[in-house]
């Protein structure tokens, strides 16, 4: 019987699992995961599950009884180490090996290091086991400096804030919160959020070390301040987990090296989908690695397909989505929205806290937008950019077209 | 035939069924989910599926009737 192998068990590899049998898929599927517990979801370890309204059970993604059901052998606490093409085998750190037909790699990405080391106090987010150990040490009270205003920086404030830790400063040395995805103008909204939430913002200015100092943590800013800290979470991003595969023949580069149908260009039997992917965007004409969870997701239905219809292979072209929750805020971010690009904002409902901004490129056609706290909003934009080149005067009319008729947006503005 | 389930207090209006499934899922005005038909087609259950496979909070469910 033939057998797929997918390395890792976070939201990618879960999701291969289930679409191969969705697919109809009949051979063996081993599901090899690298933590003791079983497979749970990422999104919920800076909001829900940090904020402790979430539990490790509720955000399993992949119960016993439904891995049982669906035929998926799931092999926990049992990393891979390497691969061997010629022998088509997974090597396992317990010595142990499994054999292939095909190989899905889907080992994720792991939480950037401290480059200023790690005393007591300092912590990642990545990993249930990350989640627990900061939302105890957030009971425990502040002052938490974040550093790093990504999407895991902000969620973690806006959590540490909701359950009532004093003093929470973030830092970044970007003059903006989530500038890779954010215009300036938006961004600086996003940081007035935060400021009004009671966070202290320290923008623009980099961190230089973070020292133990009398039972606590001292950080050390470029411009000489010092902010003192019972706990530092450090959010600086990702590096993606492929050096297990060095030496095996499958290339990799900052990901695992892919055509546009997520194959490993060296191997049409191997596979990578998630965070752990570079693969050819065919629309964008590069090569991208994305680390958003809708991605994974629809990767993982494209590889699945892919597995089981060798004829009618797919190409994994998304249009890119990440959301975020922070405080009240729903900030949901589709397709190019960075950079310097013509934008124009339509406001909602309740303008000041429901509003779109709609992002165009040189010829006027539409890029994508950031909405916050406007579902209607969300999926007028997504369904123009899966269209592609609607021009941005469309799409503006579209969404004024949704404001609310009996909250008229002067109404609502007071 | 199957039957289409969705967790209406789950939902927080991701809107990744309706880019899956656009003939049967909707969403109104605040943002919760609406069920367009509940019965699908075992033609077109591998779609719909796949719609609710991508649900962030695994608001969605395509069961035997």
């Amino acid at each position: 019987m033939a057998r797929t192998v997918i390395v890792g068990a976070s939201v990618g590899g879960v999701r291969t699992a289930q679409a191969l049998r969705a697919e109809g898929y009949r051979g063996e599927i081993v599901l090899v995961g690298e933590e003791e517990v079983a497979p749970y979801d990422k999104p919920p370890l800076s909001k829900a599950l940090l904020a402790g309204t979430a539990t490790a059970k509720s955000i399993g993604m992949l119960p016993e009884r439904a891995a049982i059901d669906a035929g998926i052998r799931c092999q926990r606490g049992r990393a891979a180490t390497a691969v061997s093409l010629r022998e088509r085998r997974v090597q396992l750190a317990d010595g142990t090996a499994i054999e292939f037909d095909d190989l899905v790699v889907a080992t994720g990405a792991r939480a950037r290091t401290s480059p200023w080391g790690n005393p007591p106090g300092v912590h990642v987010l990545r990993t249930l086991a990350d989640a627990e150990e900061l939302g105890a040490a957030l009971r425990q009270g502040g002052p938490l400096v974040v550093i790093g205003a990504g999407f895991i920086g902000a969620e973690v404030a806006s959590t540490a804030v909701g359950l009532g830790v004093r003093e929470v400063t973030m830092v970044d040395p970007v003059e903006v919160p989530l500038s890779r995805v954010l215009s300036p103008g938006v961004a600086s909204q996003v940081a007035a959020l935060h400021e009004r939430h009671g966070v202290t913002t320290r923008f623009g200015v980099g961190v230089t070390d973070v020292v133990p100092r009398s039972g606590g943590l001292e950080v050390r800013l470029a411009d000489g301040s010092t902010l003192q800290a019972a706990t530092v979470v450090v959010g600086i991003g990702a590096v993606p987990n492929d050096d297990w595969l060095d030496g095996s023949g499958i290339t990799t580069d900052d990901g695992v090296v892919c055509d546009q149908f997520s194959r490993s260009v060296d191997d049409p039997h191997v596979w990578a989908v998630g965070d752990v992917a570079r693969w050819w965007h065919v629309r964008q004409q590069r090569s991208v690695r994305v680390e958003h969870w809708t991605n994974a997701v629809q990767q993982a239905e494209c590889v699945a397909h892919n597995i089981v219809h060798p004829a009618d292979l797919r190409s994994h072209a998304p249009v890119e989505y990440v959301w975020s929750d922070q405080y009240d805020w729903k900030l949901h971010v589709v397709g190019c929205t960075d950079g310097d690009q013509q934008h124009v904002l339509v406001g909602g409902g309740a303008p000041e806290r429901s509003f779109a901004v709609l992002y165009a490129a040189a010829d006027g056609s539409f890029t994508g937008a950031v909405i916050v706290n406007w579902p209607k909003a969300l999926v007028t934009c997504r369904r123009s950019l899966a269209l592609g080149r609607v021009p941005l005067a469309q799409v503006r009319a579209d969404v004024e077209a949704l404001q609310p008729k009996s909250h008229g947006v002067r109404g609502a503005a007071r | 035939m199957a039957v289409v389930k969705a967790d209406l207090g789950a939902c927080q209006g991701y809107a990744n069924c309706i880019m899956g499934a656009d003939d049967v899922f909707d969403i109104d005005d605040d943002g919760v989910v609406v069920v367009l038909r509940t019965e699908v087609e075992e033609s077109e259950r591998a779609r719909v599926e796949a719609a609710a496979r991508s649900c962030p909070v695994s608001a969605l469910a395509v069961e035997d009737r």
